[in-house]
This record gives structure tokens, sequence and C-alpha cells, in this order.
């Protein structure tokens, strides 16, 4: 028993937070970072922090990461890290030549107060900056916030810096796609195409997280949204964001700064909430919905209807983030499923609103988000009464393994499968391999636990 | 992708072994701001160190992040409880660092020891405590009297240097542990493991070679580590280190103050494991028996050893390694064990190595080895093309790289999954850089920027 430190009795907790189900926001914003085109994150702070960031993303990408640090030193905490976020500039593009330098904050640099657009300033009045190439930054204090608000942040400064108006309407339609893998973005890019829709979609990490093997190392890959189409994204038809935490700030900055329509949506995940993007987009474009989509959503509902039997009823503890928890739950119990116990170390009202509403038929469910709401009292709430199945990072393969409970891993990180990278879980199609995974993980514990007596072939 | 360049500020980092001429290798250096470094911080070296003390708990004092991601992240094993394995931590918030995070700091202590009642705790100041100026050693001290139970402060902010630094921290936090305890009942061939951090159980193995010897092992700094055990640590005789870089302060204060002496040994390959053994033997010459129980392990363990790698070393013979870890004394044990595997080192680096380890590889290495110090990716990538290799040792950030170019791999560091220590460990590693190395997926790679061309068969089927 890994976790038999969990004891049973659930106390308040004021001050400790117990194996988290969140980490800190630069993280996030250099993972946003990395689906700009030739960009390289930066990270303004102690060397550490980078390595943390870049270790824990290649565990889950299986990719090569790469990001710069501004390796601060004693000196650099006293006097402020103007100097050495100057050196880097200078590094950084004589040696790796991106196109962008996306800097990211920490705790650290947020606390001596260093002010980035300054320094960013004085790097272009040095010459630092070569011509058409760029530097963008986000404030991501560790201490505000989760790895959620530091993507957020990031995707928000691209708006900040490129995002134009030229006067003259672009038939596009922005998606900003929200913190998903690689594979969801080319799916959500694929369903676009699909309905006959020009997108922009940023971030974009399809072709930079997802790289074929070639036998070079190269620094970034060929994805990435270009520079050129950060620009136009002022010039479009209507945004789509995708995610209230991750997506929405940009698509306000976006409909603040360039007049851009803003559609504020969930990731589509699941029946519902495909449903809601399908729709929207073909509203914002002033499309029909194709046949070709229709019939995915068919295969879809088929195969649920096919499968209805074993979902029913069925309990189910999850834990990751809002924007994917929310229309996840929604679709568990659009299945019949029971979401019982959810939470998010990512603070915000909003997940409780909206938790209140997609899980009020659910008797007894629990959730909370913020500092307290860990994968402990997640442990906690599970030995007190059991669940049938739980969703969510690889961080939950103790509690897994300790309670007998089968896993489904979905979310960020998961360090010990693959997968994720290359199959979506967005769309009809995503949905079709999640409900696959979920009968999967419940039949084959059927099978692995029923007496010979009820052991069956078919089901 | 154009040629790289290296940057002038780096250049006196890398260097070729040539015949006859000593190479001086610039290290121990800041890394150079804006370079995609593969190092680490301070906290990381302190928390590495300690946190395979299992019966301890391990809070961390800051904001989320830094106990996010070091929950668990070394996989350190333990045969009891595994308290380590948790993820403690103030989570600070932002009025935290404006009031400060003192408060905040004793109550997680006190609500975790009433919890948990640990033999001791550890509290890791990050970078944001040392700026805002919470007096961690305060409560910790506060803490320890009212409860009864030593918390010791781990001085670890990120900034303050190198992962080196944080192992200078954890051995600090260490030498206030030892010689708090009985010595009561230890013997006088008795010795404690500095420096193995029982990945994949790799203490368990080594200290069952001590013990069939005749050797008492009084504690085990830190795997499967115990805080009863590292406070009568004083009582051992000898000192016994792994992994010189985290440890050998601890031996130092170890030496100066209990006037107990420390070799410095390592547990990889063949050679080096017997050279162990001997050593700690040798120590005690006035039990021969010791020695001679030695001897018999080592042919014992080689005898079964030899037919299975002979086989490795036909299929290996003449393939070309890189190598490139966290300190550069494992570097030189590898330069070994794949020598034995009949592979050639032509590249072989690390992140924290100092004047002298560097020298030591040096004079291991055949000429044209390149020696590098706190390399970046491209660099790395570049030698693997230039050398040709086929296959890299390294930690979790090179193993992407080495698969891009299509080379083999094998995990060295943390995420190494069976033991690599030891004369079992051998086989391991063995086993593992020959199957890598062989592994059939190559051939449907391109490899170190080569051209494959994948429908290059015309004619794949006849058609009818």
């Amino acid at each position: 028993m890994l976790l038999r430190h969990t004891p049973k009795d659930i106390k308040e907790r004021e001050a400790l937070t117990i194996n988290p189900a969140k980490t800190c926001q630069p993280i996030g914003a250099m993972y946003a970072a990395l689906g700009i085109h030739n960009c390289l994150p930066h990270s303004h702070g102690s060397q550490g922090c980078c390595s943390y960031h870049r270790s824990m993303l290649t565990r889950h990408f299986k990719e090569p990461v790469m990001a710069t640090t501004s390796s601060f030193t004693e000196g650099s905490a006293v006097f402020g890290g103007q100097a050495n976020l100057l050196t880097s500039v200078e590094n950084i593009f004589s040696l790796y030549k991106p196109d962008v330098i996306a800097v990211h904050t920490t705790c650290l640099s947020e606390t001596i107060g260093d002010d980035i657009v300054q320094i960013i300033a004085k790097a272009a009045e040095e010459g630092k900056i070569p011509a058409d190439k760029y530097i963008i930054h986000a404030n991501t204090p560790s201490y505000i916030g989760s790895h959620v608000t530091g993507f957020a942040n990031m995707v928000k400064s691209m708006v900040k810096y490129f995002s134009l108006t030229t006067g003259v309407k672009d038939n596009k339609v922005n998606i900003i796609p929200g913190w998903v893998e690689p594979s969801d973005m080319r799916e959500i890019k694929r369903l676009a195409v699909e309905m006959g829709v020009a997108s922009i979609m940023f971030p974009d990490t399809s072709e930079t997280m997802d790289r074929p093997q070639n036998g070079q190392f190269d620094m970034y890959g060929t994805g990435g949204t270009t520079i050129d189409e950060l620009r136009a994204t002022g010039d479009s038809l209507a945004t789509l964001a995708l995610g209230h935490d991750a997506s929405v700030p940009a698509g306000e900055l976006l409909n603040a700064k360039c007049k851009v329509k803003l559609y504020e949506l969930d990731i589509p995940v699941g029946l519902a909430a495909t449903d809601r993007f399908i729709k929207t987009l073909s509203e914002a474009a002033g499309v029909a919905v194709p046949e070709s989509i229709e019939r995915e959503r068919g295969r879809l509902v088929d195969i649920l209807t096919d499968n209805e039997q074993y979902f029913y009823n069925k309990r189910v503890a999850l834990y990751g983030d809002p924007d994917q928890l929310v229309p996840l739950c929604e679709f568990l119990v659009d299945i019949g499923m029971q979401p019982v116990y959810v939470v998010t170390g990512t603070p915000g009202k909003y997940f409780d609103e909206r938790m209140a509403e997609v899980l009020k038929g659910v008797p007894g469910a629990k959730f909370r988000q913020g500092a307290q709401a860990d994968m402990f009292l997640l442990h906690q709430w599970i030995k007190n009464e059991p669940v049938d199945l739980l969703i969510g990072n690889t961080w939950g393969k103790y509690i897994s393994r300790d309670e007998n409970i089968p896993l489904i891993r979905f979310g960020f990180p998961i360090m010990d499968r693959v997968g994720h990278s290359y199959f979506p879980n967005v769309g009809y199609m995503g949905a079709i391999r999640l409900v696959e995974k979920l009968l999967n993980a419940l039949l084959d514990e059927r099978d692995r636990k029923a007496p010979e007596e009820k052991f069956e072939l078919t089901f | 992708m154009a040629e790289m360049r290296i940057l002038k500020e780096r250049e006196r980092q890398i260097g070729q072994v040539s015949a006859g001429e000593e190479l001086k290798i610039l290290c121990e250096k800041k890394s150079l701001a804006g370079s995609v470094s593969q190092r680490a911080c301070v906290f990381c070296g302190s928390r590495v160190v300690l946190y395979p003390i299992a019966d301890a708990l391990h809070l961390v004092h800051g904001p989320v992040g830094c106990a996010a991601y070091t929950w668990d992240i070394r996989g350190s094993l333990s045969s009891g409880g595994q308290l380590h394995r948790m993820s403690f931590s103030t989570d600070l918030q932002e009025r935290d660092v404006v009031f400060g995070g003192a408060d905040k700091l004793y109550s997680a202590l006190v609500e975790l020891i009433d919890t948990y009642q640990p033999k001791a705790a550890f509290v890791y100041a990050t970078c944001i405590v040392g700026l805002i100026g919470d007096d961690v050693e305060a409560v910790c001290k506060r803490v320890t009297l009212e409860k009864g139970i030593t918390v010791l402060p781990v001085h670890s902010e990120g900034f303050r240097g190198t992962k080196k630094d944080g192992y200078q921290a954890a051995c600090d936090a260490l030498a206030r542990l030892t010689g708090t305890g009985s010595t009561q009942g230890v013997g006088p061939c008795s010795i404690n493991i500095l420096g193995d951090f029982n990945l994949a159980g790799e203490i368990w193995m080594i200290k069952e070679y001590y013990q069939k010897m005749g050797i008492e092992v009084v504690s085990t700094i830190t795997g499967d580590g115990r805080v009863d055990d590292i406070r009568k640590a004083h009582g051992a005789k000898l000192n016994v280190v792994q992994c010189s870089g985290s440890m050998t302060k601890l031996a130092e204060h170890m030496k100066q103050t209990y006037s107990i002496p420390y070799i410095k040994v390592s547990y990889f390959g063949i050679e080096d494991m017997a050279d162990a053994l001997y050593q700690v033997a040798e120590f005690f010459p006035a039990y021969p028996q010791i020695l001679e129980k030695a001897k018999v392990i080592v042919q014992t363990e080689v005898a079964a050893l030899m037919p299975e790698l002979r086989a490795y070393r036909t299929a290996l013979n003449g393939k070309k390694a890189a190598i490139y870890v966290g300190g550069a004394f494992k570097a030189v044990s590898l330069v070994r064990a794949l020598r034995l595997l009949g592979m050639k080192t032509v590249l072989a680096g690390s992140q924290t190595g100092n004047p002298k380890d560097y020298a030591q590889l040096q004079d291991l290495c055949d000429p044209g080895t390149v020696i590098i110090d706190d390399a970046n990716p491209l660099e790395l990538s570049k030698f693997i093309k230039e050398k040709d290799v086929d296959l890299l040792i390294g930690g979790v950030k090179e193993r992407p790289i080495a698969y891009k170019v299509g080379v083999g791999f094998c995990d060295h560091n943390h995420e190494r999954k069976e033991a690599l220590a030891g004369f079992v460990g051998m086989r391991n590693f063995a086993r593992e850089v020959y199957s890598s190395v062989m592994s059939p997926v190559w051939r449907f790679s391109s490899r170190r920027g080569g051209d494959y061309i994948p429908f290059r068969e015309t004619v794949v089927c006849k058609a009818h």
C-alpha cells in the first residue's frame, strides 16, 4: 500500500496541500509557447524551474522539449534579472535562432519585481533583437492560480503581442483549443476542414509535440501557429474559445483589441459539448453542418446505445483541470454514469458553478476546487465510499493500486503510457475512443474479478 | 537544419582527448544565461538526496510547483513505510508572499506531525522563501521543541547555485542528524553506505554483498534510509561513498567530527563493483576472512555473469557510445563498463563534473573522445552525428534526443527501471544496452541525419 499513509478520517486542513491536483503557472506558459511556430520558451528564473518543466513535458510527450533559462544566481536575486535576460536574448538569437522568444516569469523573478516589458524594450534599444524576430512575455507567478493560469496567460500574450486589425475581415474563424493534446488540436482542425471552415488555431502543438522520427534533432519541429497567422487572428470573423480557464481570457482580449466576436465554449469532450462546438462553428462561419459530421455523430450514438447497460450507475472519481472535467463529467452523466467525486487544484468559482449544474442529478456527488482540493482528499473520499473507476493523470496510479480501482489515464501529465499525443479525446471520434476506454476498463475489471462460474465469453 | 556552431563562451568547456597532451576542461561554471542547459537547481539537488529517507516527513515550503515536480519522481524504493512517496507542500499563495509564509509553515508542520508522527522532518526552503525572508530555522526549532520531533531546515533556495550546492545543503541537514543516536551494539566491522539511492532496489543488492562478507551495515544514506539508523551512523568504522558528488561533504564532516575515514567507490561495472568490495575488506585487515569472502562473492558472481556478457560483447564489439550524465564520477564507471562490452566511448560529459573528474576521464578515454561539461542538446546531437554514435547514456531529457537522431538509449539516471548497480546490475546494463543498440526498429528509421527513404522499393507486390 503505497498510500497507506492516507487516513480515512477527513480533517479540514488549513495550510497544507498533499498530493496536489495541479502544478504551477510556468509549465503551462511553456506548453502554450511550444504551440507557436519556431518559438523558444524562456524561463526567467532559477535553472531548476526550466529543468523541471522540460522533464515533465518530456515525460508526457516523449519528445525533446526545448526551453532556455535565465539561470538566476544570488546576484540576480538581489540586483534583479535584467542582465541575465539581456544576455539570454543575445545568446538565444545567435545560437538557437528562433522566430520568437516567449518569456515567462517565475515566483522568483515576479517577487523581485523584474519588469519584463522594460527589459524587452531595452533589448530592442540595444539592437539585440534581429529584424523579423520577436520577444513576447507573460507574467506567470507560481503562487497564483495553477498551470492552467500560466497557459491562459501565455495564450493571452499571443493576442497582446501579435493580433492586428487591417480593417478588412477575413473569412476565417479563430479556434483557441485550450490545454489539450497535439492529437486533439489535429482533430479539431480536421473537423473545421470537414465543415468547410477556414480556421486559425492558436496555440497549435501538432507537429511540434508529436513529431515524426527523421534522424535529425531540430529545435522546433515544423508545426506551431506562425506569426502571420497570429497577426491575422485580428481580422477573423469570430473566435471560438474552448475552455473557460485556458482560452477565454485570450478570446476576451482579442474581442476587446480587434473586435472579433467571441464564442465561449467547453472543450468538445463528449457528445453534448461536441454538438455545441459543431453548432457554434457552423453559426460563426455561416456554414451548414455536412452530412459526414452527422454520420460521425451517428457512430458515436450507436456505440453509446449498443453499450448503455455497462455504464449505468457506475461510480467514477475524477481529478484534473476544470476545462476538461466539466465536459467530461457532463458526458459521463449523459451516458448514465455517476461522477461522484471530482477535485481540481486549479482555483476558481467557475468550476463550482458548472459542476453544481452538471452533477445536480448525481446523488451524493462531491466536488471541490482550490488549495486543499487535492488527491489526498479524493483518496479519503474513496476510502469512505469506493468507486468503480478513476479518471485522471498518472499520479492516480497509487490510488488505483491501493484501492484496486481501474484507472483511465486522462489529462496532464501522463508519464507512464503513450497514445494521448496520437489519439484524440475531442470530437465525436474522440468520444468514441473515450467510450472504448471506459468499456475496456470496466469489462477488463469484470473479467478479471469474475468467479469461474460467472466468467462469460461475450459482452 | 544548418550546421550549429558552438558559442565562444562554451568552447573551453569542450575538448577532445589527444595522446600526450593534457586537456583542460573548464568546469564548475555557472550555465550561460539563455542556454538550453540540462542542469537543475539547488532545491533539486537537496530533494533528490534526502527524499529516499522513508520514515521522515518531507515538506516543501513554497508554491506548489516544486512539490508537484518532485512527487516521487526519483523512484527510490523503501522496504517499509512509504511516507517519502507523498507530496507535501505549503502551497504558498500571493497573500503568503506578501505577508510571509512562516505561520503557514508552522501550521502545516504541526498538522503533519500530528497525523504521521514521523521520525524526523525536513523542510525544504524554495526560491521564494529565501526572498520573502521566512525564518524557517526558527519555525523548525519551535516545532522541534513543541512536538519533540527533530525538524530540520534544508536551505535549498533554487537560485543559490546548482544541484551541487543542493547536495551540500542536504549534507548539512544530514550532519545535524548523525551523532544524535546511541551507537551501543555497533560492531567492529561496520560501515555506512553513502550515496546510493536505492533506485530499482540497488541498495538491497549492495547491502547483501556486504552482509555476506560479514560486514555490518549501520545505515544506508539515503536509499531505503531510516532516521534512527542515520542518528547512529557515527558508530560505524568506515564510510563507503558512492556518487561522491552528492555525499563527500557528509563523509568529510563525519571524518572531522567522529574520525571516521571514508573511501570512494562505484558499484557500476564488474571491475568497480569488485574493487568496492575489496577496498572495504582491506579496511578490516584484522579480519582476513572478510577478504576471503569478498573473493568468493566476486568469483561466484562473475562466473555466473560472464557467459551472458560474452554473448553481448560479441554483438556489441566496436559499437560507439556517448555518455552524458549528472556526475562525472559515474561517467568514469560507465566508460569501463562499456569497454567490458567491447564498446568505445566517443563522448563523455556531465552536468556537474570537477577538474579532477575530467582529468580522470581523460586518462581513461581513448584519443579522439570528446569531453564535455554542461552540454546543451544541440551540442549533444552534433557530436552524436559526427562521432557516429550507436548509443547515448543519459537521463530523461536526453532520451528523446537520442531517439530522434535514431540511436539507442540507456537511462542511467532516475528513470532506470532495472538495477544497474552490482554484478546483477552489470548484466541488466548489458541487456539494456544490447536490446537498445541491436533493436530491429532502427532499420525503419533515419539515423544520425542520414536519409531513410520509406518507399524506395519500387515493386512491393505484383499486380495482376
